[in-house]
């Protein structure tokens, strides 16, 4: 069953399957004449458990049997006896067939059938379960259908936790049983069963019960997977929270319509540049939600009706959940200051995709500055026409104590309401969890303790602080999977991932570190005040991005000469207008889906990447193919623009890029950028000025 | 002497083999040899089979014990002129037993329960479930005649009382509650050091620097925590003598031999489904082993005469050859080969010592360990020195009782489950070597005294009722006892093939190590147990065909 090594098949076995396989092939065609006349004589329901005897695996014959049972079943002279018989028989058959393959899915579910026919004598079930357990352990079927069973006889969980831990300690190198635990407890904690009143009580013991497993023997992976559920279950909070908006509670927001006012004091944080008439309201959850509307969210200000907010998902699938979600607010024309308060989660139903209610209901404010429309449409070109090189920028350089208000970090009111969920029990379990696992990598060196250890302290560092964003730990966490890197090199990508992770987390944890990488792009026309920062993340090597609930103020951004492949959750960044992911390893188009929601975003540096290189996308699945309604849709009504074209082998850039407003686009240095490729793009994006620097008609 | 009792008389008179004593070694000899197609005779002076290893009733095992304790047995009245041929050599026995002290304190209960008693004389003991004796029951068949049950646990033992559970396994080592973590680490991580070292497995070989060295200095430089190390040389690896004390254990026990303890230990977990550890006890008492072989012999046609003493061997007069024995029913029965139980000795004619081609004829067995003494316990007790557990081995390392315990002392408690005494009741074993009597006692004495009330001796009869089953310490009160020491070896070496008498292992190994050698030497030309007969699987277990022990669960 387990650690058996597969042994060549002999002569004789070859020889013995050979003659299995031609009887089979007999019994089979005779079953299939049957089956498709509806014949459903004793003689043929014998046959078919004949069948299911030499072969479980046989779907068509299980379900005959099942058209067989309502056949006899429907028979007007049909009475409780012979209903009784008819299904002993299945069940008999069931088990044969398992005992000829206790694996077999077909059979398993055709007892489940059976039993859902309202014929069980359960504790027969359990004394056959107990066989099957014992002949091995780990089963999973066995673990299901225990499951199936314990439910339909109504048994209780904790004698099923007792039953599984009994398991455990039989031989604790069992996921099954594990999965089984983590599954009982979750009902019961659910229940509030006695002795199961809240995690607290629960987890610190599941912890010593599993350290036990760990460091018997730490190279066996169950025990860490039960570890990983409890880490879990100790840091997820059970319901959603509001993490991070923009604007910020109490920022003041100033919006031009364009760049180069000179006015105010404002900060270059909160100001934004804005052609669209309209500017974003991000709400930033914890967990995906769904149920944000203008009924859930009410925006109070003088110059926009609430229910005029339109609330948008941002996902990139097109499910109703989110963890970000997006309203774009008109702002007047007319009036020159204003101040919007935003109330979240008032009535319940903004949900969890677990089905968890939104349960602190919180309100921010802020005012918005508007600046009168003095459009010169040359000079809007000009300032878009960022160049992303080095000398182009200089570090920021805060000009007072109260100018550097990075938005979204002082913003604490919305969760102070909430601080007093955060329990000690928590910290002091994760504080235990850390030092334990230290003790462990003392005494010998072991890759998955080294990794739990990592996630441990970054989960301690986040529930220790959770409004201080500080992270004590960052510089170990990152040595440590600096360490898995060399040690386990198979699994180098996902460390290498994790570590850029940390890497971002601790760069955007403090004002300080932040402020490090805020540049200001040097332009002669204008003076400092009232620019946007730019945001460079250059040369760090990052293979992945996150953190973005502390960047939603982030309108130019620098992702340049990293080893991006993936810029999954970029479309929180609603504010982005300018952005350089040149020199990564983005493979390829489908990979930009998350630049689709990006509305504002005008100048795009794609360049040196490896877009087009690999002929299979790998990432393509998650894309929605042109075959589909939606796109395929799409196409069809925007066929005019790309006449002469063939689209099929540019559906991917016409997909991605004809719904964008780029003034700019730099894509130079990929394999899929030819002449033809190009002026596809031309064609697709009419607001396109400059294609890898050169000026379009 | 009118009360001759009636021997019948033994047809044929010639055999190829006579063996004399059912104890193991001469059982297993018996089978062996009816096997390789012998004509064999084997006789007992007892009414019971097993000899010095047998199971025996309660009121039984006294007598028992003082017949071997003396030399009761005059010469014979044989005297060496009936014969022309043949010369007569008396056969007696020597003492085996010494200092036997049995104590009742209540009788009554007792002596109404006598025949519900099978009590091991050479206890303790136990099977280890992949050890050389489980593995000849298997080969030979005798498992049909045999059912077994696992031992629950091993303990290892202190002055005080308490009882540590002995982390045996990857499963007990996780359940254990009184390791730490990092003790958990590293005796599991040494576990693994063994096992892949024995796997082959090239990153985890041990060296054979380490492999020659004393395994003491091995798990030293593993690093394991005293607690560890003493659960692993005297509660796994079974030592007997202080392997940190050079003075009193010459010869340390090697790193190589004890990993070899390791491996067969942790092969015998989890050999047998419904064997939870590595331990095994035969329902009715140890005895049954022997018995078992004799019906294997018996199947084979060996011939069977108890209550039957010898009381004389025949020798050639020229050659001082080995002919035969002659009965104490008169008959003179022949044979190419003779096999004694230990305990009898030869009486050879006053003043002569045997010739040279005598002593070459005749192989003789040497005993491996040399040292003197055991000294065996028995205790009966109506309550579990554990409450929630019936059968349980408890090993009390060297120095854990007092400093002076040079050697580990042994404890098995066997509960009515194996149907070794009445229901409610426990029978305790204790065991240590020692180098005289007193050293002995006082080690059993100071367990007995650790872990049970020994009420005062009634000589009045006033305070016999009212005892409890346990006193207010929670300890089980003593009903009956006895120690007895036993010796090792009898320090002379004889020119009949004698077999070797019970040692002072936990297990039968060496004992059987000891017995294929002499069958060797009186059977060189044929195999012990010729693994073929499909015959001997016939046994009625639910089990997977080959290789499996009727285990009660």
């Amino acid at each position: 069953m387990h650690g058996r090594p597969r042994k060549a098949p002999k002569p004789e076995d070859e020889a013995a399957s050979t003659a299995k396989a031609q009887k089979l092939r007999a019994l089979q065609t005779q079953f299939f004449s049957f089956h498709h006349s509806k014949i459903y004589t004793k003689e043929t329901v014998e046959l078919s458990a004949k069948l299911l005897e030499i072969n479980p695996e046989s779907y068509t014959a299980w379900n005959y049997r099942k058209l067989a049972v309502e056949h006899y079943l429907s028979q007007p002279d049909c009475n409780p006896d012979t209903a009784k018989s008819v299904l002993d028989d299945e069940l008999r058959v069931v088990e044969s067939a398992l005992r000829q393959n206790f694996k077999s899915y077909g059979a398993w579910h055709h007892r489940k059938w059976v039993l859902s026919k309202g014929h069980s004598s359960i504790d027969h079930e359990l004394r056959l379960l107990d066989k099957f357990q014992k002949a091995d352990f780990r089963n999973f079927h066995a673990w299901n259908y225990r499951r199936f069973v314990a439910e339909l006889m109504n048994r209780s969980e904790k004698d099923e936790l007792k039953y599984t831990e009994d398991m455990i300690y039989t031989n604790f190198s069992n996921y099954s049983a594990w999965h089984n635990r983590s599954v009982l407890l979750s009902a019961l904690l659910e229940k509030k069963a006695e002795g199961f009143l809240s995690k607290e009580n629960v987890l610190p013991e599941e912890y010593d019960f599993i350290h036990q497993a760990i460091f018997t023997d730490p190279d066996d992976q169950s025990g860490w997977f039960y570890h990983l559920w409890l880490l879990d279950q100790t840091v997820t909070t059970d319901h959603p929270l509001l993490v991070s908006t923009w604007p910020a509670h109490g920022s003041d927001v100033l919006l031009v319509e364009d760049r180069c006012q000179n006015s105010s004091s404002f900060s270059p944080f909160t100001t934004l540049l804005s052609d669209s008439g309209s500017f974003p309201i991000v709400l930033y959850f914890n967990q995906p939600v769904e149920g944000v509307s203008s009924s859930t969210v009410v925006m109070e200000c003088r110059f926009n009706k609430n229910e005029d907010l339109l609330w948008e998902p941002l996902s990139v699938s097109n499910l109703q959940t989110a963890q970000v979600w997006v309203a774009h607010l008109k702002f007047p024309t007319s009036e020159l200051d204003s101040s919007v308060k935003i109330s979240v989660g008032y009535t319940k139903e903004i949900i969890s995709t677990r089905g968890s209610l939104y349960s602190h209901p919180s309100t921010f404010s802020f005012k918005v500055h508007v600046q009168p429309v003095e459009r010169d449409s040359s000079q809007v070109s000009v300032a878009e026409n960022i160049l992303w090189r080095e000398e182009n920028f200089k570090v920021y350089r805060a000009q007072s104590e109260e100018s550097i208000p990075i938005a979204s970090f002082d913003h604490l009111s919305i969760r102070n309401d909430h601080e007093s969920t955060a329990s000690n029990w928590q910290t002091e379990a994760l504080a235990k969890e850390v030092e334990c696992f230290r003790e462990l990598l003392s005494l010998m060196d072991c890759k998955i303790g080294k990794l739990t250890l990592a996630r441990l302290l970054m989960a301690y560092d986040a529930m220790s602080f959770p409004f201080a964003n500080k992270l004590v730990h960052s510089e170990e966490v990152l040595e440590l999977y600096n360490d898995l890197m060399k040690l386990d090199p198979t699994h180098h990508r996902y460390y290498k991932d994790e570590h850029s992770l940390v890497l971002l987390q601790k760069m955007t944890s403090s004002k300080e570190s932040l402020l490090q990488h805020c540049f200001q792009y040097k332009d002669s026309v204008s003076s400092a005040i009232g620019k946007p920062i730019c945001l460079r993340l250059n040369n760090l090597s990052l293979s992945r991005i996150r953190a973005f609930e502390r960047l939603l103020w982030v309108q130019i951004l620098d992702l340049s000469h990293n080893e991006l492949e993936s810029i999954e959750g970029l479309e929180a960044m609603q504010l982005l207008s300018r952005l350089s992911l040149g020199n990564n390893k983005l493979r390829s188009l489908t990979a930009l889906e998350p630049l689709r929601k990006l509305k504002s975003l005008r100048v795009l540096d794609i360049s040196y990447n490896q877009i087009g290189d690999h002929s299979i996308d790998t990432t393509r699945y998650l894309c929605s193919s042109p075959l589909s309604h939606s796109v395929g849709s799409e196409l069809n009504n925007d066929e005019s623009v790309i006449n002469n074209v063939a689209l099929i082998n540019y559906w991917e850039a016409f997909y991605m890029f004809k719904d964008l407003n780029l003034n700019r686009l730099d894509i130079v240095g990929n394999t899929i950028a030819d002449e033809k490729f190009k002026s596809v793009l031309v064609r697709i994006m009419p607001s396109l000025k400059r294609l890898d620097g050169e000026l379009l008609d | 002497m009118d009360d001759i009792p009636p021997y019948p008389p033994i047809d044929p008179t010639t055999f190829d083999l006579i063996v004399i004593g059912t104890g193991l070694p001469e059982s297993i000899i018996a089978a062996a040899a009816s096997t390789a197609s012998k004509s064999v005779l084997h006789l007992d002076p007892n009414p019971f089979y097993g000899s010095h290893f047998s199971s025996l009733p309660l009121a039984d095992l006294p007598s028992f014990l003082s017949s071997h304790s003396t030399s009761p047995s005059p010469p014979g009245s044989a005297s060496s002129d009936e014969h022309h041929d043949f010369s007569l050599l008396d056969l007696s026995t020597r003492p085996l037993y010494s200092s036997i002290d049995i104590s009742s304190f209540s009788p009554d209960l007792l002596d109404q329960y006598s025949r519900k008693f099978n009590l091991d004389v050479a206890g303790p003991r136990v099977f280890f479930c992949a050890d050389k004796s489980i593995e000849l029951i298997l080969n030979t068949g005798a498992n049909q005649y045999m059912e077994f049950k696992s031992i629950d646990a091993t303990f290892v033992g202190d002055n005080k009382g308490n009882l540590l559970n002995v982390p045996d396994s990857r499963a007990a080592i996780f359940k254990d509650k009184s390791l730490g973590l990092m003790e958990k680490n590293l005796l599991m991580r040494f576990f693994k050091l063994v096992q892949g070292h024995f796997a082959g497995e090239q990153d985890v070989k041990i060296s054979d620097e380490d492999l020659q060295s004393p395994f003491v200095d091995f798990l030293n430089k593993m690093g394991l925590p005293p607690k560890i190390k003493s659960f692993i040389l005297y509660a796994i690896a079974m030592e007997d003598y202080d392997q940190e004390d050079t003075g009193v254990c010459g010869d340390l026990l090697k790193t190589k031999d004890g990993i070899n303890q390791l491996a067969l230990y942790n092969a015998s977990i989890g050999r047998f489904q419904n064997a939870s550890g590595a331990l095994l006890y035969p329902i009715y008492g140890q005895g049954e082993l022997s018995q078992a072989f004799c019906r294997r012999a018996a199947v084979k046609g060996c011939t069977y005469v108890l209550r039957m003493p010898v009381t004389a061997l025949l020798v050639d007069k020229d050659t001082g050859c080995y002919k035969g024995v002659r009965l104490t029913s008169g008959q003179d029965i022949f044979s190419q080969k003779l096999i004694l139980d230990p305990t009898f000795k030869v009486t050879l004619p006053s003043g002569s010592s045997p010739s040279p081609p005598l002593q070459a004829k005749f192989p003789f067995f040497s005993p491996k360990d040399d040292r003197g003494k055991i000294v065996r316990g028995i205790c009966i007790t109506k309550a579990s020195l554990k409450p929630d557990m019936s059968n349980f081995l408890v090993v009390y390392p060297p120095r854990s009782m007092f400093p002076e315990q040079v050697t580990s002392i042994r404890l098995l408690q066997i509960a009515s489950n194996l149907a070794v005494c009445p229901p409610g009741m426990f029978v305790l074993y204790i065991s240590a070597l020692c180098n005289d009597d007193d050293q002995g006692k006082k080690l059993i004495h100071a367990v007995m005294n650790t872990l049970l009330t020994v009420p005062p001796p009634i000589n009045s009869e006033s305070n016999a009722s009212a005892q409890s089953e346990t006193t207010e310490s929670g300890k089980p009160t003593l009903l009956w006892s006895a120690l007895y020491s036993q010796e090792l070896t009898l320090g002379q070496v004889d020119f009949i093939c004698s077999t070797p008498m019970p040692d002072g292992k936990l297990n039968y190994d060496d004992l059987i190590d000891a017995t294929v050698k002499l069958f060797k030497e009186i059977y060189p030309e044929d195999e012990f147990f010729p693994q073929t007969s499909s015959e001997n699987h016939e046994h009625d277990g639910d089990g997977d065909g080959d290789g499996d022990v009727s285990l009660e669960t």
